[in-house]
């Protein structure tokens, strides 16, 4: 789904690694690790040639992109990827990150572009096979970050076994983009017998969730609001494609899935009540909420139910496949801490309510916008 | 950061719960005076849990509710001009003024952008020696020991680029002006915690005595609270009318004697303005003569701003208790959060906001939900 993608909040006072106020113009270049950085050598920075399609645009894909993308990116540099075409229906997806900072600890937004396209995929229960990656390039931006923005695009790829088939650069004027915006969209196939979508979700269903909550949003805040909570907190960012394939081969009938990113469980579980017309009942004791994102969320004033994650999915289930669908995903790398959080009745269709711990019933409602941290 | 799960143990608020069953045997209305306090009981269902004698009234202490209309007009008004840099605490960006909120004065190009800290907004300000930077100073006793302290460092450090724009209400004339309605129907008050852990209780003792009122200053979790209606209960079934202390890991009676030193300094008494209120008399603090020319509203030409209420909104009748945020008509339809007619519907602190958020379930008629 589309609408799944990663922004920026109201402007926030910011104690950033941004590759603008890390590196400024005259610093000189760390090129360590770099595959053939002679002929960028030049200008350690962005400058609007790089993006002018003659020979500094051929430069930066050639001695920047391609190496670092390495084994995933195609070598072909034609207006256009040709693919062979599979068999069976196509998943299409595309994704644009515009995440502040850009990076974070446990990854960049590299990660997150490949990723989130990757999960989007996933999430209708397709095979992605390639991905295209478009760059909107600040002028004045380090070469340096955008080679390891790059790298872990590359690392991504080759992680989730997508392949980079296509791509763009575009550079503009300083002051009219913040470092690196990037856009991804990818390709996958499903496989016949595979029908996972939010409508499907039916009473009785099991929710499950595939670990901890809010693990990526609390990492992007901890540093984009310079706080820090003890200990260092770490994106969750992974891809999903592997998980979902592992629970599909259990042979249930897997009714929707969803990476809840953007707007958080809260919005996922929203979204899926009122396309399917049901109503979700969570046992709040039951929410997998480590303790750092609970007292992060607490300090701020935000609701971890509407925080962010990445490398997670919700899964409904009938009830007759819960138990297996759960073994496969606790079974998996990505899914060891998966727990069922809640399932779906026939009351309050269309409305996510929970059990307090105490006892008592509360809404769960959408995040309306942006959530605003609490004066107190 | 210890003692959120400790003060959130439901074998310990069923414990709680079953003494507060057996001691309330009458009807009792009890207020709990702050926001973040209303919050937590809507949050975690403390209210569904209580016995049906016992109501909880929502009070006035969400200070983003509470701060005037013309006063957001003329942060408004500030925010929009060129050159202003508008530091905010994040839950104001939304508030409506008569014509429009801060976000949307920052989509039209004002350079509006939220702080955790004051202080963040004094640095902002010492980065950018040529831009105006006006810090929103809102809140109760609570928040105004951080916006003092900024002011003192602007002065002490020079930085005149630097103002606030002051708007702060204080507790006990709250409580006072609530006893002196004559729809008044509290009969007893949870004072609030934090407020308490920067003034002490010291005040609080007159305000029992003169109006015959329990005043049991509770904390935020929903242990702390459970206790503070408990004792609260005991005092009012044994007809004593005491200051007592059920948040005393925070509170003490002196309270924080350095930050109430820095108010002093910063701040003087003023008659306030309260959203949906109106005007308490010596209610609130303002900048004080020393610190005058830190006054955004002395820097920039805002006075002149004048503001009158909406009519439709009930706002004003919620946050003395008068009725519960479903019993207005717009509740829901004309007024929702992404809609609000009036700021308590805006704060996730204000109480038509909070029964909004997590008990449209039981308040919307059967089958319309959806």
């Amino acid at each position: 789904m589309p609408e799944q993608t990663t922004t920026t909040p109201p402007t926030i006072i910011t104690q950033t690694t941004d590759l603008q106020t890390t590196t400024s113009r005259a610093d000189p270049v760390d090129f360590n690790g770099w595959a053939c950085p002679v002929p960028l050598r030049d200008s350690p920075t962005i400058v609007m040639g790089h993006g002018g399609g003659g020979a500094m645009s051929g430069e930066l894909i050639e001695h920047l992109f391609l190496p670092a993308f390495g084994d995933a990116a195609a070598a072909e540099l034609g207006d256009s990827a040709v693919l062979p075409a599979p068999g069976g229906r196509l998943a299409f997806s595309t994704d644009s990150f515009v995440v502040k900072p850009m990076f974070f600890p446990g990854g960049n937004i590299g990660d997150l572009a490949v990723n989130g396209t990757v999960n989007d995929l996933a999430m209708s229960g397709a095979r992605p096979l390639y991905l295209s990656t478009a760059f909107i390039l600040e002028e004045g931006t380090a070469l340096a970050g955008i080679n390891r923005i790059a790298t872990a695009i590359g690392h991504a790829a080759a992680a989730a076994g997508v392949r980079l088939v296509t791509g763009d650069t575009k550079v503009v004027d300083s002051g009219h983009g913040d470092g690196v915006f990037i856009n991804t969209a990818g390709i996958g196939v499903i496989d016949d017998g595979v029908d996972i979508r939010p409508s499907r979700a039916a009473v009785g269903d099991v929710v499950m969730i595939s670990g901890p909550i809010g693990v990526h949003g609390v990492a992007i805040m901890s540093c984009r609001e310079g706080l820090e909570f003890g200990t260092t907190i770490e994106t969750d960012s992974a891809p999903l494609n592997g998980l979902v394939q592992a629970m599909i081969a259990t042979g249930a009938d897997i009714h929707v899935l969803r990476d809840p990113t953007r707007g958080g469980v809260s919005a996922s579980l929203n979204e899926i009540a009122k396309a399917a017309n049901v109503g979700i009942d969570l046992v709040e004791r039951d929410l997998p909420i480590p303790e750092m994102v609970a007292n992060a969320c607490s300090l701020l004033g935000l609701d971890p139910l509407q925080v962010a994650n990445e490398g997670k999915l919700i899964a409904f289930v009938p009830e007759r496949d819960a138990e297996k669908v759960l073994a496969a995903m606790q079974g998996h790398e990505y899914g060891k801490e998966a727990v069922v959080i809640g399932r779906c009745g026939a009351d309050h269709r269309g409305m996510v309510v929970a059990r307090t711990a105490l006892g008592g019933n509360r809404v769960v409602d959408l995040p309306i916008g942006e959530q605003l941290p609490r004066i107190c | 950061m210890k003692y959120l799960e400790e003060f959130s143990n439901p074998e310990l608020a069923g414990k709680l719960l079953d003494r507060i069953h057996a001691a309330a045997t009458r009807r009792w209305a009890i207020m709990e005076v702050c926001g973040g306090q209303t919050h937590s009981i809507i949050r975690h269902g403390i209210d569904q849990l209580l016995p049906d004698v016992i109501e909880m009234i929502h009070g006035p202490g969400c200070p983003v509710c509470v701060t005037p209309l013309e006063i957001i007009d003329r942060a408004l008004a500030i925010a929009a001009q060129p050159g202003v840099i508008f530091c905010s605490f994040g839950d104001m960006l939304r508030v409506p003024g008569s014509e429009q909120d801060l976000i949307r004065i920052k989509s039209a190009g004002g350079d509006v952008r939220v702080v955790y800290s004051p202080l963040d907004a004094l640095k902002i300000a010492k980065e950018n020696p040529d831009r105006q930077v006006v810090f929103f100073g809102i809140g109760f006793e609570t928040t105004a020991p951080a916006n003092a302290m900024t002011v003192y460092q602007a002065k002490r450090l020079g930085i005149e680029n630097f103002s606030l724009l002051v708007s702060h209400v204080l507790v006990p004339p709250a409580i006072a002006a609530i006893m002196e309605s004559p729809s008044c129907r509290v009969q007893a008050f949870l004072a609030a915690g934090h407020v308490c852990s920067v003034m002490g209780t010291t005040e609080y003792p007159a305000l029992a005595a003169k109006y015959r009122v329990p005043i049991v200053v509770t904390g935020f979790e929903p242990l702390d609270i459970l206790e503070g209606i408990r004792r609260t209960v005991l005092q009012l079934e044994s007809g004593r009318y005491e200051v007592e202390n059920a948040y005393a890991r925070a509170v003490t009676t002196e309270g924080n004697t350095a930050a109430q030193a820095m108010l002093l300094d910063v701040f003087e008494r003023t008659d306030r303005v309260w959203r949906g209120i109106g005007m308490i008399p010596g209610s609130g603090w303002k900048l004080s003569s020393r610190y005058a020319q830190f006054d955004a509203e002395n820097r920039f030409d805002v006075r002149g701003i004048r503001t009158e209420e909406s009519t439709l909104c009930r706002s004003g009748e919620v946050l003395q208790g008068l009725i519960k945020p479903h019993e207005c008509v717009a509740f829901g339809k004309e007024c929702t959060p992404r809609n609000p007619l009036g700021a308590t519907m805006v704060s996730s602190e204000g109480a038509c906001a909070a029964y909004y958020l997590y008990r449209r379930l039981e308040l919307t008629p059967a089958g319309s939900h959806a």
